[in-house]
């Protein structure tokens, strides 16, 4: 019996800070055993617990792709107890990764569609993680049109940005790169809020076009109508939740939504499927 | 399999025996109340009793439980890399379960050793646990047992049912766990041909005796929204004083959290009970909460246990009926009067029968 709670040990390779106020790093993680990394088989959408003996774990989106080998990442937001010492760590420091755990994005059943990816703020980990996988020669042909709406509040605030300047410049995927404001007068992409952009640029719904949609809940909610004046079906929403976990199997009961649990059922889930729950998140 | 009499004398000296082979856990009377424990050489059980004040899924399930060890110590190889703790796979039986007790095992099981994960820790446990039932030969008036899908005399979740008549016992095996038992205490000594309508006797007295039910038949045509938003949650929490005793003494109460404790240059990885009565429970580190109302929180307990356990499982309630946590919520919440509500709640007129359980 394989005991789903013990971590994989790990070593941190190398950390990014992604924003200006060093409040989101990206940490790039080394598995010890090299067998490990072909059982932390993943993809896209999936989490992991990232494991701190002495703290404890914190449910994090994988950030990295699957199309990327020899590490796993995951970019952190510094906010609560095992996060903020997670920021104080050094690379070569070694900790645990649990997982991959959840259901990923569906992806059997997004091939051949169109997509487009509605991210705001730092909920863009898992989303990065799915343009990466979409993206790479042996997948692109597996998608009609890809279309990117990414916002956050100010341009040095913006997770990726070497990432999300070489995806702009491509022809294969529509970039909508937006800020909240800014006074910088080298800003060469969008300013307005996600859910003004997504009015303006995102495509049309239709059968063959998905959108999914991850960023702060206040996002979300003034996104939804604009998606449904678009002509999306509640069926065509994918949507990523959080909620507080701790086993991310669902055993421990605390993360879930009506009979759900975010950890094991979800966190993906589609419009159609939230709007029969308890809005418990 | 053969039904075996036995005397007073014979129970005790085989569970004595047995002693041997297993770590024997059983109620035995402590202060004012019986509790599980295990017993010591020459320690007897005590079968005068209701039912004991915890149930035993604390045998199974410690409320506070090692799952692993690590080391700070940055001159070790294995620094910061968790070690698995060696935990029970000696064989335990406990004896003296009542039937409610008995069915909260298969209801939890379902919980911790699912087709997708095995607790190992739970499951380890249950795996090298008998257990040996007493029947109940009389209810107490909070029991509602036959209508929680078992009775006093219940056999799921058993290995043996033991049922006590006068100062003899009926010795009924129900699986290979429990003919080992059996063996392994020596009870033997073939019932006579009326033993069977003996204990149908006493089973019909048993059942007779509890008065009290709760209807659970229409709470799966029932959808989950109109459930959760049915109006009578902030009625029904408004004594609720949050304190968590329900969790803790439910046999089918299974939520846990994991915390680290460090001494030193090493610690523990442990989990402990915990419960959905607790705003810590689902509060985010961002400060928000998901049930951050009091009525949000007893609306989760009753829901989980009558309604999404209901629907995901399709194999009754979460709840066998023991009545532990009507008997000791300091406010009178009684889970009988809230599944009533529940079941014969319409939505279309917003009503449902409040008539006492």
């Amino acid at each position: 019996m394989q005991n789903p709670y013990l971590p994989y040990p790990v070593r941190i390779d190398e950390i990014i800070t992604e924003t200006e106020d060093k409040s989101l790093k990206t940490f790039k993680f080394v598995f010890l055993n090299p067998d490990d990394e072909k059982k932390f088989a993943y993809a896209s959408g999936q989490f992991a617990e990232l494991s701190i003996p002495g703290l404890g774990e914190i449910p994090i989106g994988i950030a990295s792709s699957p199309m990327e080998k020899g590490f796993i990442k995951f970019t952190v937001f510094k906010t609560g107890k095992v996060t903020s010492y997670l920021h104080s760590m050094k690379e070569g420091d070694i900790m645990g990764v649990r997982g991959p755990l959840g259901h990923p994005f569906p992806w059997d059943m997004l091939e051949g569609k169109n997509i487009v990816i509605i991210g705001g703020g730092f909920a863009f980990t898992t989303l990065r993680s799915s343009i990466f996988s979409m993206l790479d020669p042996a997948n692109r042909s597996k998608f009609g049109d890809l279309h990117v709406i990414y916002g956050a509040r100010a341009p040095g605030m913006l997770l990726y940005k070497e990432e999300l300047q070489a995806w702009a410049a491509r022809d294969d995927i529509h970039m909508n790169i937006t800020v909240d404001g800014t006074d910088d007068p080298d800003w060469k992409y969008l300013k307005g809020f996600v859910p003004t952009i997504t009015e303006e640029k995102a495509p049309p719904g239709s059968d063959d076009t998905y959108a999914i949609v991850c960023g702060p809940p206040i996002m979300i909610k003034f996104t939804q109508p604009v998606l449904d004046k678009l002509g999306y079906s509640h069926d065509n929403i994918i949507m990523s939740l959080e909620n507080r976990m701790k086993c991310g199997i669902g055993i421990c009961g605390r993360c879930n939504i009506g009979e759900k649990f975010v950890c094991k059922d979800g966190p993906v889930f589609t419009l159609s499927q939230l709007n029969q729950m308890p809005k418990e998140y | 399999m053969t039904l075996i009499k036995i005397n007073k004398k014979a129970l005790d000296l085989g569970i004595e025996k047995a002693k041997s082979a297993y770590q024997v856990f059983g109620p035995v009377k402590q202060k004012n109340d019986h509790d599980y424990k295990r017993l010591d050489k020459n320690e007897l059980p005590d079968f005068n009793f209701q039912n004991t004040r915890l149930s035993p899924k604390s045998i199974i399930y410690p409320q506070s439980q090692i799952m692993f060890r690590y080391s700070l110590d940055e001159t070790s190889d294995d620094c910061r890399i968790m070690k698995e703790v060696e935990n029970v796979s000696a064989p335990m039986a406990i004896v003296g379960v009542r039937p409610c007790d008995a069915l909260s095992f298969p209801i939890v099981r379902r919980n911790f050793d699912s087709p997708e994960y095995q607790d190992t820790y739970w499951v380890k446990a249950y795996e090298a646990t008998t257990f040996v039932g007493l029947a109940c030969n009389s209810a107490c008036s909070t029991c509602f047992c036959t209508s929680a899908g078992t009775g006093p005399f219940g056999e799921e979740g058993l290995d043996v049912l033991l049922v006590a008549d006068g100062d003899d016992f009926y010795v009924k095996p129900l699986t290979e766990k429990g003919t080992a038992f059996v063996g392994a205490a020596g009870w033997s000594g073939t019932a006579d041909a009326s033993a069977g309508e003996k204990i149908e006797a006493l089973k019909q007295a048993a059942e007779t005796s509890v008065t009290s039910a709760v209807k659970t038949d229409k709470l799966r045509e029932k959808t989950t929204l109109e459930l959760y938003d049915a109006p009578f949650w902030q009625e029904e929490a408004f004594s609720c004083i949050n304190c968590g005793t329900c969790t803790y003494v439910c046999p089918t109460c299974w939520c846990f959290d994991v915390q680290d404790e460090t001494f030193g240059k090493s610690g523990i990885r442990m989990r402990n009970w915990d419960s959905c009565m607790f705003p810590l429970f689902t509060s985010h580190a961002s400060g928000h909460n998901p049930r951050d109302a009091k009525y949000q929180r007893v609306r989760q307990r009753f829901m989980h246990k009558l309604k999404y356990y209901v629907d995901k499982y399709d194999n009754g309630i979460q709840c066998v009926g023991c009545g532990r946590c009507i008997r000791l919520c300091p406010v009178n919440i009684d889970i009988r009067r809230i599944c009533n509500k529940m079941n014969s709640f319409d939505a279309e007129s917003c009503k449902c029968e409040t008539a006492a359980s």
